[in-house]
């Protein structure tokens, strides 16, 4: 059972780490288009498999967060991935096993997955 | 929309976007009705908007001219012999109740729930969350404001571990209802 001792231990964690995440100047953000037509095309778990990458990997200068509707519905869902002093990349027709491969090779190692971007798709 | 959270999980942003600082979610099943609840304390809606806001050609986004958030939502009710209804009040807030036969064929699965709320507080983490969900065999309630306890001042709701944190426990509650 999920306790409450448990998050007791996440937040004397985070504590050590408060800060990293907004101040450091290489912080890359991940925005999951989260409106009717993104939930509708499978949003949420694609959001939850950013998540718990980011989770499982400590990635700490990555941002997980959510926008409305971002403007191509039918290639939902989508995400954008802004790394300081790059251009924005969008993924898009995203699945949860899609993520991974996204996380490993993008966020962690710089090398945009250009299969999946709006470029290849369009 | 495959699932009842998922409508709910794309209601409630309209909640957040209104600038509301808390929102309660609630669904209840007794005796063959299922009824969910969505109320903020957001900005509100006019008359003229509230009269007009199930009308796929209403809509607050500013990317297309059609919003099918409530359309949807009310289809999915009146599917089931259930209906829609919304209360709001400029400067108050709006209260958005869906009833559904939970027997009737075309009723859909009620589906993740705890994937919902967990999604809606990570999206949202400034916002207090209160979600109650009750049925003939039991109800529990979960609260952003005893998370928050917790947590305290300087670690977001919005972290990845605490979102899989409340992810697995309001899954582990869901299973005692």
């Amino acid at each position: 059972m999920k306790s409450l001792e448990e998050l007791k231990a996440i937040r004397e964690k985070m504590q050590k780490q408060v800060g990293l995440r907004e101040e450091s100047d290489d912080n890359i953000r991940v925005v999951v288009g989260m409106a009717t037509c993104g939930i509708a095309a499978g949003a949420r778990p694609v959001l939850e498999a950013f998540l718990q990458e980011v989770d499982k990997r400590g990635l700490k200068n990555v941002t997980v967060s959510q926008t409305g509707c971002i403007g191509v519905c039918r290639l939902e869902p989508i995400a954008e991935v802004y790394v300081p002093g790059q251009e924005k990349v969008t993924y898009v027709k995203l699945n949860a096993e899609m993520v991974p491969k996204i996380v490993a090779d993008h966020l962690v190692n710089q090398q945009v997955v250009t299969e999946y971007t709006i470029g290849a798709a369009e | 929309m495959k699932e009842l959270s998922l409508h709910i999980l794309d209601i409630a942003q309209n909640s957040i976007a209104a600038g509301c600082s808390l929102l309660e979610l609630s669904l209840t099943e007794r005796e063959g009705l299922l009824t969910l609840v969505i109320a903020d304390d957001g900005r509100g809606m006019s008359p003229d908007f509230l009269a007009a806001v199930t009308d796929p050609f209403t809509t607050t986004r500013t990317t297309r001219k059609i919003g099918l958030g409530l359309p949807l939502l009310r289809l999915a009710a009146e599917q089931t012999g259930g209906d829609l209804s919304i209360g709001s009040t400029v400067g108050v807030g709006t209260t958005v109740t869906a009833r559904f036969r939970a027997d009737h064929i075309d009723c859909p699965p009620l589906g993740d729930m705890a994937g919902t709320v967990a999604a809606l507080v990570q999206g949202a983490p400034g916002i207090e969350t209160v979600y109650t969900h009750s049925t003939g065999r039991g109800a529990f309630t979960f609260d952003t404001r005893e998370i928050r306890a917790v947590l305290g001042p300087d670690v977001s709701l919005a972290e990845p571990e605490v979102f899989q944190w409340m992810r697995e426990y309001i899954g582990e509650q869901e299973e005692t209802v």
